[in-house]
């Protein structure tokens, strides 16, 4: 079946099998290999990417699901540079997970980061306890979470990221 | 309290690796796509125990996008069908003659997309006659129990080894004259490291050059390498293995898998690119495991609290195949440094090793090649002890610990602990919990029917393997290399031959060789995780990386820094007894401002500048490490937990964490290893188990059933620190990969048995599920290592 | 990765169209919601179904009202949708107990409360909330729209009555005086399916119980309820003592099974004591107590 999804900003038109999941249309069709998948299950959120605008786990949609809609994947956090050196500008998400240490093997950090993203998208300044709800269907195995927790408050409290950009 | 230098290059700089994965472009072996590549994919036994009747592939290969099925059959006629594991067993790659436990691997489909290699695994058909299984490891060697193993010549039952440690008379002499003895018997439950990133490869066989290069998810590549050309005949130099960016390991990625064999032979039948990625089933059913202890410990002791030894005997579940990974002299690993941290006069443990018909492994997930179960056993057999005579836990270790002026000290059962400072420690860890005030609460909260629990561990930790005449794997020495090249411009390269999964080398190792040398860490980078452009090396496990590698990396700087010496002097027309290092800078002695830095050390060795006899020009060195001893970090762990009786539900409330791993080169990255292996102590006590039922069905198989704690059953850990160097590293530094792992574990169970004491609960096996809770409240604890009754 | 075999995928357009689709393409068609129940099936191919009708786009099944004394719940509301709906927990706090424990934060964002519904799951928590509340399903189907109540709908583990060409369309639950609900489960873990649960609904009348309703999951209870306890509570005072004497009756009409997530003695233990915590929860509520 022919799709036409738009990723982070660009209209995609593909012949795919309606059973593709879209992790595998983002990863293996586009080459978007950032998101990652870690279960089969959905129960680990390495594949969570935005379909219009609500995190979801890239695992278990199809990407005919996906057809008309338009997913956002972590390539597209760091923002686009309007200068000629065309370098982007982390998102505060990003610098908050280099500056708290948020990440080791960096496998979850691209779910955990869209989440997070999202959240402060809605609630802008969360608490402890509600960033660590809001990440509760994603696994890190290496972090104890405590460093993504400070990490996305991190991010909270500098909405504007750091006079430089960082990492 | 502490020791640490003041930061040079050393301190809780950012990772130099973090600039990729916040972008998402980490490279990962599944992100890897290579012109024409195809995908394997494994068929795999649904039967614990069977004959392999035939097995036809006739439908696969009629497939129209299948390139290739490879049977047992097929690798037998390459002389391919059997590997040998890391303890000197061999394992099937593809069943030939029997499948020994669910999962294990039977075809390999090579097709055009994953999604048609999954679907021509449908299209093989297996008749198997099945045959009775041994999933309880206490059945494994009952006369006519199932003989699993009889591939191998002579073989007649389920028995791998025996082994002991420790002085047996002298402790069944302690124990006699001892007041009191407490005994239990204790399940450490199979479990499973599952790193994120499933295992796989990509292999690719250049047909021209008969080159083959593996990308794949090693924690060892350079063991890999040369088991791969043990196995495959390919010369050693026709093979690359490049391990990209990891998502974790844990052990996990320790071992050779059939999968990679496969994913080769695949390439070669082919003479295409091949990757092979195991799905979450799979990476649960059939690769390693951890743990699978049943143990029984015994404690002695006089009636006035001093300890006086300790006794274990261990039967070791070890699956179909011996695939455990340790220093191979050590079959139990170094599950005999299970006295602690105390001071004993008499220890001895037995440990008999038994195939049973479940998936291969035992030393994985951080457990220090299975300290983590020694240190299980001790720190509840102290809380065992406390309980029988009435004593507070903590006061209990306090007054049993070894003290500073003791080291290094010679346990009972052989190991020489390099250096420790364990009551400071402890008074640390007491001090940040409030312990005095918590164990009031609790009893305050016991008043109002409410069951809060204070659990205490205290861990010593034997991590760096190792000094190369003891320990080895498969023959080859547990020693590591490093290269490191100064480019005319005083900008680094370090190569190493260990292995990255999270743990931030390329910042960690870049600060050690920096401040050796008086650059910025930004002016060094680190190369791991390729065989042709790394020294040779046993790799990344165990916490060896920080003792062995880390080790390496200074002694090559120093070498490095004394060659610039050299030049130096040739450069200030001095000799090089007249130079001292100083600030970054070789300097004249008593004229410090006639001096250089690496730097411009870096350009005169690379100009024409005349260098004294036998300095040749440039500015490298290599070094190979043997380290002269294991380094032993220590710590101690408070839990507090709060149980519902009515549901057995457990809070772990707070969590206090003080470690001693010696100086910390990146304080920052080594809380973060920390903050980790606490997880796993939730995981391990809470919820982890992979088990089976009567059949030796596997049912851990997936996330929904094996549990990994989230970010909501972890509180805000509380660390706190203690440093006491290591006096034989070259910077007096500890590993720390896996200490919380280690020693987390106790730390939760004793903080849930405490909680239950009202209810006249001494002990319950892990994992403390809300069921068992509740069971163990009504005194009918539920054994974990089998499926729940 | 786990991937699905092969499969035809057809887009609704209307309800009507998704109908018709289904009653083209036979009993092997399957509709697809959020599809995080089914897609996982069919990653371990326990479930092939030959052609998906994807009923996403149906945005006129996506909704959470009051209307004329009910609050009606589209079949395609997502759990947070639902979740996010102050009329829900305002009449019935049980649906947001519920909601907070489904799943994860994520997966509630895109599986929807049909979809659940009709997967049939004896651990799928909603299926004993409306239970609970004596909620009545609307189906549609060929020859036109029928209503079953909630506690007939499930005619097994993973069966309804929804028959083959039909579609459940929305959840209608009458709001009525007096009333205060509240589940309550435990699972091995956050995110994890129920070792047990229960949910609980009363309506109180002149200080007894008028009316009682007891949602059961994961415990082997008939309807995902507990008629008996509910029986026996109507007309009793509101006390910890009928509470427990409920809970007790419950757990005499379940039959769970012992499997990692507990053995059935301790399932049966968790019917009393979470039947009897669910309807002290649900009386605060119904007196108006804040939580």
């Amino acid at each position: 079946m022919q799709v036409t999804i738009t990723v982070n900003g660009a209209v995609h038109s593909r012949e795919i099998e309606p059973r593709l999941l879209l992790i595998h249309f983002l990863r293996d069709h586009l080459g978007l290999t950032g998101s990652h998948w870690g279960c089969d299950t959905s129960n680990c959120g390495a594949c969570v990417v935005w379909l219009d605008q609500i995190p979801v786990k890239s695992c278990t949609v199809l990407a005919a699901m996906a057809d008309g809609r338009a997913v956002r994947t972590v390539e597209d956090l760091e923002m686009k540079g309007a200068g000629e050196a065309g370098g982007g500008r982390l998102d505060p998400v990003q610098q908050g997970f280099a500056v708290c240490h948020g990440l080791q093997c960096g496998f979850c950090t691209p779910g955990m980061m869209m989440t997070a993203r999202w959240l402060l998208d809605h609630h802008p300044a969360p608490t402890a306890s509600q960033v660590r709800e809001a990440l509760s269907g994603q696994i890190c195995r290496c972090t104890g979470y405590e460093n993504i927790v400070r990490s996305v408050l991190w991010a909270s409290t500098h909405p504007d990221g750091e006079a430089e950009a960082t990492a | 309290m502490t020791q640490q230098p003041a930061a040079g290059a050393y301190g809780p700089v950012r990772r130099k690796e973090d600039a990729r994965f916040i972008r998402g472009r980490g490279q990962f072996v599944d992100d890897i796509q290579l012109p024409g590549m195809l995908h394997g994919a494994i068929l795999r036994s649904p039967l614990a125990h069977a004959r392999v009747v035939s097995v036809d592939t006739a439908a696969a290969l009629a497939h129209p996008r299948v390139e290739a099925v490879i049977t047992g059959q097929d690798l037998a006629e390459r002389g391919l069908s059997w590997m040998p594991t890391l303890s000197g067993d061999v394992q099937a790659v593809l069943a030939t003659d029997k499948v020994r436990f669910q999962g294990q691997e039977v075809a390999f489909v090579v097709a055009q997309d994953r999604y048609s290699a999954r679907d021509a695994l449908e299209l093989i058909s297996v008749e198997y006659e099945e045959l009775p299984c041994v999933v309880d490891a206490g059945r494994a060697l009952d006369a006519g129990a199932p003989l699993i193993r009889d591939d191998l010549t002579g073989k007649s039952d389920n028995h791998i080894f025996d082994w002991q440690a420790g002085d047996k008379a002298a402790t069944d002499a302690v124990f006699a004259a001892a007041d009191v003895v407490v005994a239990q018997d204790l399940v450490y439950p199979r479990s499973h490291p599952a790193p994120l990133e499933t295992c796989g490869a990509v292999a690719d066989m250049d047909v021209i050059s008969g080159k083959l290069t593996l990308w794949s998810t090693t924690q060892a590549p350079h063991a890999h390498r040369t088991i791969f050309a043990l196995v495959s005949g390919l010369a050693e130099h026709k093979i690359r293995i490049i391990s990209p960016d990891l998502g974790g390991g844990f052990g996990n990625k320790a071992p050779v898998y059939p999968g990679y064999i496969c994913a080769i032979v695949g390439s070669m039948v082919t003479g295409k690119p091949v990757k092979w990625m195991e799905d979450r089933s799979e990476n649960l059913m059939s690769t390693t495991f951890a743990r699978d202890y049943r143990m029984h410990g015994e404690i002695a002791a006089t009636a006035d609290g001093r300890i006086l030894g300790l006794r274990a005997s261990v039967l070791a579940d070890h699956g179909a195949f011996n695939g455990t990974a340790q220093p191979s002299k050590f079959p139990a690993g170094f599950f005999h440094i299970f006295t602690g941290s105390y001071d004993l006069e008499a220890a001895h443990c037995e440990v008999t090793g038994v195939y049973t018909n479940k998936a291969p492994g035992g030393v994985a997930y951080a457990c220090s090649f299975r300290i983590t179960e020694a240190v299980y056993l001790v720190e509840r057999m102290v809380d065992l002890l406390a309980r029988e005579l009435s004593a507070d836990p903590a006061e209990l270790r306090m007054r049993n610990l070894l003290q500073p002026e003791q080291f290094p000290h010679r346990g009972p059962t052989g190991w020489e602990y390099d250096s420790g400072n364990y009551p400071r420690a402890l008074q640390a860890a007491l001090d940040i919990a409030g312990y005095p005030e918590l164990r009031r609460e609790q009893a305050e909260r016991r008043e109002r029917g409410e069951y809060m629990g204070i659990g205490i561990s205290f861990f010593t930790e034997g991590v760096g393997a190792g000094p190369r005449g003891q320990m080895d794997m498969l023959g080859l020495a547990m020693t590591d290399g490093a290269d490191l090249r100064v480019h005319p411009t005083g900008k680094a390269v370090l190569s190493v031959s260990c292995q990255s999964q999270g743990q931030g080398h390329e910042t960690t190792f870049a600060q050690l060789v920096a401040e050796e040398l008086g650059l910025s860490p930004d002016d060094v980078d680190v190369v791991h995780g390729d065989t042709d452009r790394t020294p040779f090396g046993l790799g990344t496990y165990g916490s060896r990386s920080t003792p062995v590698s880390g080790a390496a990396a200074v002694v090559v700087a120093r070498k490095v820094r004394e060659r610039a010496k050299l030049v130096a002097a040739a450069m200030l027309e001095v000799g090089p007894d007249d130079l001292t290092w100083q600030e970054g800078k070789w300097r004249v002695r008593g004229d410090p401002d006639q001096g250089h830095g690496i730097a411009e050390i870096a350009m005169a060795a690379h100009s024409g500048l005349e260098l004294p006899d036998g300095v040749e020009g440039h500015l490298d060195a290599a070094t190979v490490y043997n380290p002269p001893n294991l380094t032993f970090p220590f710590g101690a762990y408070i839990c507090v937990t709060d149980v519902d009786p009515g549901t057995g539900e457990v809070r772990v409330r707070r969590f206090i964490a003080v470690d001693d791993c010696g100086v910390r080169i990146n304080p920052m990255i080594v809380e973060g290893q920390i903050h980790g292996g606490l997880a796993d102590g939730i995981g391990m006590a809470l919820m982890q188990v992979i088990a089976f039922d009567e059949n030796g069905n596997c049912l851990g198989g997936s996330f929904m059933d094996y549990l990994l704690p989230t970010s909501v059953e972890c509180p805000s850990w509380e660390l706190g620190m203690t440093v006491t160097p290591s006096p034989h590293h070259p910077v007096g530094a500890k590993g720390i990969g896996e200490s919380a792992t280690v020693g987390s574990p106790p730390a939760v169970v004793n903080s849930v048995i405490d909680a239950l004491a009202p209810f006249g609960v001494r002990h319950a096996d892990m994992p403390l599920t809300p069921a068992a809770v509740w069971g163990a409240i009504q005194g009918r604890p539920v054994r974990a290592g089998l499926l729940a009754p | 990765m786990q991937v699905p075999a092969y499969v035809e995928y057809e887009k609704a357009t209307s309800v009507e169209h998704a109908i018709a689709l289904l009653v083209r393409f036979g009993p092997e068609a399957r509709i697809l919601a959020g599809g995080h129940s089914l897609i996982p099936m069919m990653k371990l191919r326990l479930a092939q179904p030959e052609t998906l009708v994807d009923i996403n786009g149906l945005g006129e099944l996506s909704f959470v009202t009051v209307t004329d004394g009910e609050l009606r719940i589209g079949a395609l509301t997502r759990h947070a949708q639902l979740l996010d709906a102050p009329e829900a927990g305002q009449h019935f706090a049980i649906l947001h107990d519920a909601e907070r424990v489904i799943a994860d934060p994520i997966v509630r964002n895109w599986g929807t409360v049909g979809g659940s519904l009709c997967q049939a799951d004896p651990s799928e928590d909603l299926s004993a909330a409306f239970a609970a509340l004596k909620a009545t399903m609307v189906i549609a189907g060929p020859d036109g729209t029928r209503t079953v109540p909630a506690r007939d709908f499930h005619t097994g583990p993973y069966e309804t009555v929804a028959g083959h060409g039909e579609l459940l369309t929305e959840i209608r639950i009458a709001i009525r005086p007096g009333g205060g609900s509240s589940y309550v489960k435990v699972g091995r873990r956050v995110g994890d399916w129920p070792v047990g649960a229960a949910g609980a609904a009363i309506w109180l009348s002149d200080g007894t119980i008028a009316d009682a309703g007891i949602g059961l999951t994961a415990v082997g209870a008939e309807h995902f309820s507990a008629a008996e306890a509910e029986e026996f509570l109507r007309g009793s005072p509101p006390t910890e003592e009928s509470f427990a004497r409920a809970g007790q009756i419950a757990a005499e009409h379940c039959t769970p099974s012992s499997d990692q997530r507990g053995p059935a003695e301790y399932k049966l233990h968790l019917v009393r004591e979470l039947t009897a915590r669910a309807l002290h929860r649900a009386l605060a509520r119904a007196n108006g107590q804040q939580d």
